[in-house]
């Protein structure tokens, strides 16, 4: 028998406290510092920040550490603290054409205004693992030369011009917002361009790739992917001007998909896009094909049953912290579901037992 | 009354978290016990009880639409509200809040009751009065144990929003530096 | 002065005290003067917009870190909104902006501003350098149709 019981508070009391000893390992090893998590582990900061949804290098650092290096349940800790922040307003659209980029390459062109520039990238490297950084050692500055001042043009204007590609004509409207409106479907581009980019990068990784594998195939290119530093811009409503207030790093990448033309639309290129806080290459490049994927229908074409191409499976599966909430809790005491389980079991046990002996 | 205030930037809440917590909770309790009256403060806007400004810093924000009813529909309390709020102005049908004294708010038909599958997208009227004493209608309902009593300007408006339950529009009334709350599940009859 | 100018003006330095690192600017700004608080600093959040394809229609990017304050200094109002959450940083960056549109503008300007914005220029520089370096160039070794 399997009865409700209450209790557990002390040895919740004790696993919290076994928790922040596991956490802070032995300690004859120095402690890490917020800053250095900052500094050295940037990249796993920039997920949290991006799958968090708030731009905060410092507290996702500190969320990573709280979280032992669990980075979705470093993304639940920011996701909780931001909850707990008063809305002050929306900045100004940022402008990416004016990004001071670090990193700007195209797959399309290979001679294009502004170069490519390859910035801090993993891709020509070997991975062979470097036992150099098992010890401390000073790293050398890095080699520097001559910048231009201009900011670098949009690699999707040059096809733009000649009519190429499909138009982007700018949009004013105010942007619906799913952390205050709960997600009604069927989402806009806008909508799902907000969970996209705060989706779980694993997730909308395998989606992308599935694309690429042929469920709901687009044919994309990587049009441009910059990496770099744009102003923010904010309204103050006590002055009525706009005031930069700092500056966010972002990645955007915008594809170039080959399209035949469909019954409404003539043949040229289309546009998958991402855009994603920090540095977050694979999440950009992803996003933006599984947003030209979710176009198929504005774009006239065929809905092959793709996965990548339904919005209701995208949107509803892409948050980590909605899907590990509902996927850890079934680890929670069930007693009072799993006894009704039990008898119904135990009752139909008995039934076709009963039934066995009467046709015997 | 208010002395009257050298700036639309003054009236703020000197400590915004706790001071917002502290009125947010006599809010809730107004709203939980319909005809009780609470004291709020920490309010102060030009040509506002402190406590309709106390309610204004405490519930809205640059995400609340608000409606500005009759002669509180000026250039001080624009300035007011929008650097301690940023709460942006709205006509009364597209708004989440609206703020006034009864006769101008009138009809009150226009104000958002919300939907079947959304009561929530409804208005919350924040009504200055006179006079606000635990005497006239009586009021039932949940959160009330046998009944209440509170000086409301008018009934048949509250028989009628009582009637589109769970639809319709909640009211705080506001005096000084008191408030009180009349949800739309109160049953409001004359006696 | 015309209005135009004085808020371009404003902007500026505005953006140049939000921009700086809260370090930086209590090292070159170490004393206030007496001020009222008319919005004590408070954190909050901004969301962040985005265009579709760069130049589309607005979407919603994600929040960040804002702080943000309001002094009275005499007759002056000063305003501030910065990223991050660093409530003295605002506070100091509020009383500047006061400062800056008094008496004291021209001392301000020489002490704060200027500086301000040359190692913000040199911080954004010393980037676009290092990006610079990473430019590929490439060499064509030889095309068909130039025979």
């Amino acid at each position: 028998m399997y009865v409700a019981v209450k209790g557990g508070e002390r040895a919740i009391d004790a696993a919290h406290a076994w928790l922040a000893e596991e956490r802070r390992g032995d300690p004859a090893i120095p402690e890490l510092t917020v800053a250095q998590i900052r500094e050295q582990m940037a990249l796993a900061v920039n997920r949290v920040m991006a799958e968090g949804s708030l731009y905060d290098p410092d507290l996702a650092a500190l969320a990573i550490k709280q979280a032992r290096g669990d980075l979705i349940e470093a993304v639940f800790l920011i996701r909780a603290y931001r909850t707990t922040l008063p809305r002050f307003g929306a900045s100004r659209p940022v402008d990416t054409a004016a990004m001071a980029v670090d990193r700007r390459v195209s797959a399309t062109f290979k001679d294009l205004p502004g170069g490519q520039v390859l910035g801090p990238t993993f891709d020509y490297t070997h991975r062979l693992l470097d036992f150099a950084l098992m010890a401390e050692s000073e790293v050398p500055p890095a080699p520097t030369a001559a910048a231009a001042a201009e900011p670098v043009p949009h690699v999707t204007g040059l096809l733009d011009r000649d009519g190429l590609i499909e138009a982007e004509p700018p949009g004013e409207d105010a942007p619906a917002d799913l952390t205050r409106t709960p997600l009604e479907l069927p989402a806009d581009r806008a909508l799902r361009l907000q969970a996209l980019t705060r989706g779980d990068e694993g997730f909308v990784l395998s989606l992308a790739y599935s694309t690429q594998r042929g469920y709901g195939r687009t044919h994309a290119f990587v049009g441009e992917l910059r990496i770099g530093r744009v102003a923010v811009e904010v309204e103050l409503p006590e002055l009525g001007f706009a005031v930069e207030i700092g500056e966010v790093e972002l990645t955007e990448c915008e594809t170039v998909n080959q399209f035949k033309g469909s019954k409404t639309e003539p043949p040229q290129f289309t546009r998958g896009y991402g855009l994603v806080m920090g540095q977050s290459e694979r999440k950009a490049i992803s996003m933006s094909l599984v947003d030209r994927a979710l176009r198929w229908q504005e774009l006239g074409e065929d809905f092959t049953g793709a996965p990548a191409q339904d919005q209701e499976f995208v949107l509803s599966h892409c948050d980590n912290v909605q899907a590990t909430g509902f996927l850890e809790h079934i680890k929670l005491p069930h007693y009072v579901d799993f006894q009704s389980e039990l008898e119904l079991v135990r009752r139909l046990r008995a039934e076709a037992t009963a039934l066995r002996e009467a046709a015997e | 009354m208010n002395a009257p205030l050298t700036s639309p930037l003054a009236g703020g809440f000197a400590d915004p978290a706790r001071d917002a917590a502290h009125a947010f909770r006599a809010v809730l309790d107004a709203m939980a016990r319909p005809g009780r009256i609470h004291a709020v403060s920490g309010g102060a806007a030009p040509g506002l009880s402190a406590a309709a400004a106390t309610v204004l810093l405490t519930l809205t924000d640059a995400t609340t639409a608000l409606h500005l009813a009759g002669a509180l529909d000026n250039d001080a309390l624009r300035r007011w509200i929008a650097f301690h709020t940023g709460a942006p102005l709205a006509a009364a049908a597209d708004a989440g809040f609206a703020l006034g004294r009864w006769p101008d708010l009138q009809p009150v038909t226009r104000f958002r009751i919300g939907e079947p599958a959304f009561p929530d997208r409804s208005a919350t009227l924040i009504v200055e009065v006179e006079r606000l004493e635990p005497d006239g209608p009586r009021l039932t309902g949940p959160g009330i144990r046998d009944t209440a009593r509170l000086s409301l300007p008018e009934t048949a408006a509250f028989r009628a929003n009582r009637a589109l339950f769970p639809l319709g529009f909640d009211i705080i009334l506001t005096c000084g530096d008191r408030l009180a709350a009349l949800p739309r599940s109160t049953i409001v009859e004359d006696c | 002065m015309s209005q135009t100018e004085a808020t371009a003006r404003r902007r500026d330095w505005m953006s140049l005290l939000a921009r700086a690192p809260a370090a930086r600017l209590a090292a070159l700004a170490p004393d206030l003067p007496t001020h009222e608080l008319l919005r004590a600093p408070e954190i909050g959040a901004v969301m962040l917009e985005g265009r579709i394809g760069g130049t589309g229609s607005r979407f919603n990017l994600g929040e960040m870190t804002v702080t943000r304050c309001s002094v009275r200094l005499g007759d002056a109002v000063g305003h501030a909104c910065v990223q991050g959450r660093d409530r003295d940083h605002a506070r100091r960056a509020a009383v500047l902006d006061a400062l800056l549109q008094g008496e004291q503008a021209g001392r301000i300007e020489a002490r704060v501003i200027a500086p301000l914005r040359a190692e913000a220029q040199a911080r954004r520089g010393a980037r676009a350098e290092k990006a610079a370096a990473t430019r590929v160039e490439f060499f064509t070794m030889m095309r068909g149709e130039d025979q």
